[in-house]
């Protein structure tokens, strides 16, 4: 039986066509941070929240895992986590970096006072751009940085007992 | 007759002149913009959209540029952050290459095959 050449190609198009879904359908569209881990952090230059001078990141030390923390006092999710923040900041081995996103400082101010303050550094980004250096979209997000200042694991919305967990094991794994 | 002529291509010169240069006015930024995907919309580019991450990202393209980076150094240093589906124009990669060559084999394909057709036709 001889099969045209016409069917043969229609038969290879609709196999593409289905290969083609089948590969675009699965791909995932979700914002990830796989970039990010692993590499060193950029340079980045923040304002404290309490005065005019910036903190540099080679301001960071290079003996202690560092917790970046970017919050906001109208950010909901960031009261949850706060109680995570407080019992991490007990960690000897774990520096605090809180970054305010997009606030204004009075209300930062107050948001500490009334839940304790966690961090060892307070930074704030006003306008949200330095943060876009450390793959941010919103509020919470958490990264974790080891002392040569490469990023080990990045959170997503606020931090849970697992995560404190696992915050636990990477500073006290080595 | 002939005045008249030149001064009408001189006005028509001038006005596609003007167009062509509100067109460069556009902006390397709005380029920039349409080309980059909003992670927390539905479907809209940072241009069209309002959200507070798109107004962020317009404003980090507007420093970029102005800090001297160009359009390739911009998509690379978002890439880096948010991954490569920041960018609707995707880079030309083993992985992505199908997705750049099909339309070229479809084209080639289908042409070979009216091409045929018509052969026959004629025959």
């Amino acid at each position: 039986m001889k099969v045209s050449f016409l069917k043969i190609i229609s038969f290879c198009l609709v196999i593409f066509t289905i290969i083609v879904f089948f590969i675009a359908l699965n791909i995932d569209k979700r914002y990830s941070t796989e970039n990010i881990i692993g590499k060193k952090i950029d340079n980045f230059k923040i304002k404290f929240l309490s005065h005019d001078q910036n903190f540099e990141n080679k301001d960071l030390s290079n003996d202690k895992y560092h917790l970046i923390n970017i919050w906001a006092s109208w950010c909901l999710p960031c009261k949850k986590e706060h109680p995570i923040l407080m019992k991490l900041s007990n960690e000897d081995n774990l520096n605090l970096i809180g970054i305010n996103f997009k606030d204004k400082k009075k209300n930062a101010n107050n948001f500490l006072k009334d839940l304790g303050n966690p961090y060892n550094v307070i930074l704030s980004d006003t306008d949200g751009t330095s943060s876009i250096s450390f793959g941010v979209f919103g509020v919470p997000e958490t990264i974790l940085i080891n002392e040569k200042h490469i990023v080990i694991k990045k959170f997503i919305g606020p931090l849970d007992t697992n995560d404190y967990k696992n915050i636990l094991n990477v500073i006290y794994e080595n | 007759m002939l005045f008249m002529k030149t001064k009408f291509l001189i006005i028509i010169l001038l006005i596609f002149n003007i167009n062509l240069s509100a067109n460069e006015n556009i902006g390397i930024d709005t380029k920039i913009f349409k080309n980059l995907r909003c992670l927390v919309c539905q479907g809209q580019t940072i241009a069209e959209s309002n959200s507070d991450f798109a107004q962020t990202i317009k404003i980090v393209v507007r420093d970029k540029i102005s800090q001297g980076s160009n359009e390739k150094e911009i998509y690379e240093f978002l890439s880096e952050k948010y991954g490569e589906w920041i960018v609707y124009k995707p880079k030309f990669n083993y992985i992505n290459s199908l997705l750049w060559i099909s339309p070229y084999i479809v084209l080639i394909l289908g042409g070979y095959l009216i091409f045929k057709y018509f052969r026959k036709r004629r025959q």
